[in-house]
């Protein structure tokens, strides 16, 4: 096998890799390895408005978005290899890779995963059944719709309520489909009040809360999907022919886990320190890999704010400082970034990001560290399961980089 | 749809077949092969539009050494043999397999005591490898098994192989050998006359001198066909989880429960694949079709799941699966000549049939010479057909540099999960037996099989399918 070098590697070439790869290409020889037949990432298959708006401060649709985000790479000097898939890990910072230009190991100086988090499918969520055409992921189905030009169905079910369950609901209506039920396991909807009252009410569908997919009909299509309301057991049975299984993020850790990278509990996503780095010298982790799931934007700032860690590794600077890991109290599910290894660097965007599995009206956190409180904060807007909960990172600013292992929860 | 007929001979349907095997299954295909290595016309009639598409894709996929076969009994005899022919042939024909041994545990007193009988029954079916091994060295074997292993059974020579490309390695090598195979094609009843059997199916009639049933759960009615009434199929259902590659790691070897009288129980086991896997339940049903995985199910292997190996349930799941194994009232294959009406019963082929195929079908030809046919061997017979390799343990494809030099489009990864490439996925659309569905496709190439179930890639390969072996060059993907 024939081995490549370049200073910096970028696994995925999605918002948070491109963007990173423009900030570096600059003075280095950059290289992102993206498996698709385009760069852009996820963007690529959504076609609705939605997006850019935090980095590049307007409102365009996913396929726009990833155009622009590969554009600005590429004129900036970006070595863009599509097709290109690292496969494993062959030494410290190297890499295996296939391509229809070949097989080979591609070595760098600094590697940076940005290979992003899809949705659960069916069988990792253990539903029982017929296994029939016509159970899709949000993600397949965009891309069946937008990429393919086909057709999903006529009557779907989709479970879950988060934004990215709307956002199948619009796809599927595009598409001729009608979504007679959405359902959730959860005791409200997840998605943002105003957003779910309008949507509700344009889309018209109904939600149906504490239910679960119990089992689906149909040898050869759906015909049907069962489904049990989880405080009365009760099964009823909702003809369908499409069902789209929504949100339940699972970040894509396969190199991750590979590389023997530590993975934080919650999230199954790499521990990252506020400068992004991994426990794996050298190796960086950006974008939804690291939080499954936020915005695209968020994503991107990710990107801009590695570059920084990332060239002092290239200039031969280590800065270490502390050891700490950040944990989380149920109903917290994750907290990324999840280690300080430096107290002098604040997270991407000044924000810590946290999952909750619970509904708070008013988010209230507090930090505690060798048992006693560091911090308090109150922000103005809820915890809701289903997308990220953003805090400022004022919430740690008295943490004292000797004092060992810091706590959040929620209250 | 038109009668998807594949032939190795360009000539059409001989009028009279010399013989006709009904079921393409594992077995069906078996005997196909070995049948025409004689100087014999033969056909196959299958009534799915794929082979290996019904009992014979959804198992366990291990090469028994029949170990714990009742001695005495011709499913022992059958499963030692098979389990010496096939270990032969997959190599030459690249069919994946992997010794990795199993090893029977122990957890309760009154199965500690069991293990010493069940080496003395290893002997007395002829397999002399077994070792009783204590607690100690079942944790150093397998060190991530839950507590309370009191000790264990290690059976060296048990493997794991790929039921799907056996299955297509015999009948690709039957078609080129000349076999008639028909697909698409139900067998509704039997005629049998004095030289020729009449055999009707959905696309017409089919004539042959000799008749082999090999219908799986269909036996018993062809086999009522000619007015026998000896057995009936009653489908015992097996349900299966599949974990994610990821956990491979987690276990070594085909960890197998002491079986019990309630049948041989739940098993971890790591697959050709590199994924694990938990299963199967066992529960007799009524409906012959019904794959359906089940909420009971799939909660009883949970439960036992957590005591045999806890870490690997916090394992991503990539499946589930449910396949049916066509038990019978009698305790053992339930296997008839009927010479005169040359007709073969090969009913009853349980849980073991993978292990017995080839030597199931050496016991048909064996059969057919008792019956005075005297079949004479062909000449000339093409070599083995060498198998795409889509097992875990040998170089696939995306691996292989000078391969991707001379062809970029094993370069061209499509599913990413398991890393399959546009080259394969051609390749298998212009095999000799193709894919028809989706699933067939699935089944050739593991396209679609991996952790994301198809989120990245399901569209894709689906533009592929549609497109066939035409498709080759053109993307289905428009501009981005
Ligand atoms: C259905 C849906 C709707 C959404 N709607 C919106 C919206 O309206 N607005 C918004 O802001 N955000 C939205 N999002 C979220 C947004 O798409 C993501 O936040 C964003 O794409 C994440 O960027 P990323 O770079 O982290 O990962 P991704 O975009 O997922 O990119 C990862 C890339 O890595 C590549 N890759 C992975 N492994 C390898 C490997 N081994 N070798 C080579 N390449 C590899 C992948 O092919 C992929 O292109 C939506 C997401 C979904 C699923
Ligand atoms: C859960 C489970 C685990 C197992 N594990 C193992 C294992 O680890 N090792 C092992 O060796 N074995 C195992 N087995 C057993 C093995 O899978 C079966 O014994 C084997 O697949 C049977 O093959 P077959 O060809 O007889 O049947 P099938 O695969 O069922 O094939 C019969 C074919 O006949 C066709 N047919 C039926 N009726 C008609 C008709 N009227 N006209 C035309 N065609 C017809 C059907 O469509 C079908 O394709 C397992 C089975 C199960 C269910």
């Amino acid at each position: 096998m024939i081995t490549q070098r370049c200073d910096v590697l970028i696994i995925g070439g999605g918002p948070s890799g491109l963007t990173a790869a423009a900030n570096l290409a600059g003075d280095h020889h950059v290289v992102v390895l993206e498996r698709e037949r385009f760069g852009g990432g996820i963007p690529r298959h959504s076609d609705h408005t939605g997006y850019g708006i935090r980095d590049l401060h307007r409102v365009m649709s996913g396929p726009a978005y990833a155009k622009r985000l590969v554009d600005t790479a590429l004129a900036s000097g970006v070595d863009l290899r599509t097709e290109s898939m690292m496969t494993s890990w062959i030494g410290e910072r190297s890499v295996a890779v296939t391509s229809p230009q070949g097989r080979y190991e591609l070595a760098a100086t600094a590697i940076i995963l940005a290979t992003g988090a899809r949705e659960r499918p069916r069988s990792a969520r253990l539903v029982a059944g017929d296994r029939p055409a016509g159970v899709f992921t949000t993600g397949a189905l965009q891309n069946l719709v937008h990429l393919h030009h086909r057709s999903p169905g006529s009557k779907a079910v989709v479970v879950g309520s988060e934004l990215v369950s709307w956002s199948a609901v619009l796809t599927l209506r595009e598409a001729g489909c009608e979504t007679v039920e959405m359902i959730t396991d959860r005791e409200r909807s997840e998605s943002y009040a105003a957003f779910h009252h309008v949507a509700k009410r344009v889309l018209s569908t109904p939600v149906s809360t504490l239910t679960r997919v119990r089992r689906i009909v149909g040898r050869d299509r759906v015909e049907a999907v069962e489904l049990e309301h989880l405080a009365s057991g009760a099964v009823r049975t909702v003809p369908c022919d499409t069902i789209v299984f929504t949100g339940d993020w699972i970040p894509d850790n396969e190199l991750a886990r590979l590389g023997g990278i530590e993975l934080a509990a919650g999230s199954l996503a790499p521990a990252v320190d506020t400068t992004l780095r991994t426990s794996r010298p050298g190796v960086f982790a950006i974008g939804n890999l690291v939080h499954p799931v936020d915005t695209a934007d968020v994503c991107a700032q990710d990107g801009h704010h590695v570059a920084q860690g990332v060239r002092e590794l290239l200039h031969g600077r280590q800065n270490e400082s502390a050891n700490i890991a950040i944990t989380v109290d149920s109903p917290l599910r994750w907290v990324s970034p999840s280690r300080i290894w430096r107290v002098d660097v604040a997270p991407a965007r000044r924000r810590l990001l946290l999952w909750t599995d619970e509904y708070r009206p008013v988010a209230k956190l507090t930090a505690t560290q060798a048992d006693g409180v560091i911090g308090r904060i109150t922000l103005p807007w809820p915890a809701a399961p289903g997308r990220v909960l953003r805090v400022p990172w004022s919430l740690l600013a008295n943490v004292d980089p000797d004092g060992g292992d810091v706590g959040i929860r929620l209250g | 749809m038109s009668p998807v007929t594949w032939s190795g001979a360009m000539n059409g349907s001989p009028e009279v077949f010399d013989v006709v095997v009904i079921g393409g299954g594992i077995v069906g295909c078996a005997v196909a092969r070995e049948l025409t290595g004689f100087e014999l016309t033969v056909g196959l009639i299958e009534a799915r539009s794929d082979i290996g598409d019904v009992t014979s894709k959804a198992n366990t996929a291990i090469l028994h050494t029949g170990f714990d076969a009742t001695p005495g009994s011709l499913e022992s005899q059958l499963v030692r043999r098979g389990y010496e022919l096939l270990s032969a042939y997959a190599p030459t024909a690249g069919i994946p397999i992997e010794r990795t041994g199993a090893l029977l545990v122990a957890w309760t007193d009154e199965e500690l005591t069991t293990l010493p009988k069940l080496a003395d029954k290893a002997r007395q079916n002829g397999y002399e490898h077994a070792v009783l091994v204590d607690a100690q060295e079942v944790y150093r074997r397998e060190p991530r098994l839950g507590p309370g292993a009191l000790g264990g059974l290690a059976i060296p020579d048990e493997s794991i192989i790929c039921s799907w490309t056996s299955a297509l390695a015999y009948v690709t090598e039957a078609v080129g050998r000349g076999l008639h195979l028909l697909l698409d094609q139900r067998v509704t009843g039997l005629e049998v006359n004095d030289s020729v059997t009449k055999i009707q199916t959905t696309r017409g009639a089919v004539h042959a001198r000799w008749v082999i049933n090999a219908a799986g759960h269909g036996a018993d009615v062809i086999d009522r066909h000619l007015g026998y009434d000896r057995f009936t199929v009653v489908p015992r259902k097996g349900e299966l989880i599949v974990f994610d590659k990821l956990a491979r790691e987690l276990v070594n070897s085909i960890v197998l429960p002491v079986p019990s009288s309630l049948g041989k129980g739940v098993l971890v086991s790591p697959t050709i694949y590199g994924n694990v896997m938990l299963g199967p339940t066992s529960e007799n049903i009524i409906d012959r079709s019904d794959t359906s995985t089940t909420p009971a199910g799939l909660e009883f292997l949970f439960e036992k799941g957590v005591r045999i190996m806890p870490t690997l349930l916090t394992e991503e799941i990539t499946a589930t699966y449910a396949g049916l194994r066509a038990s019978t009232e009698h305790d053992d294959f339930v296997i008839d000549l009927d010479g005169q009406r040359r007709y073969i019963l090969l009913g009853g082929i349980r849980s073991t049939g993978l292990t017995a195929s080839m030597a199931l079908a050496e016991h048909v030809v064996e059969l057919m010479n008792n019956a005075g046919e005297m079949l004479a061997p062909r000449s000339g017979l093409p070599p083995v057909p060498r198998m795409p390799s889509i097992g875990q343990a040998t170089e696939r494809p995306f691996q292989d540099a000078p391969r991707i030099d001379l062809d970029a489009e094993y370069g061209r990864i499509v599913c990413f999960c398991e890393r399959v490439s546009r080259g394969e996925i051609r390749d298998a659309l212009e095999s000799v037996v193709p894919p028809t569905d989706l699933d067939g496709l699935r089944r050739r190439t593991r396209a679609l099989m991996g952790r994301c179930q198809g989120f990245y890639c399901a569209a894709e390969v689906e533009a592929l399918l549609d497109k066939g072996a035409s498709g080759r060059g053109g993307h289905p993907e428009e501009t981005s």
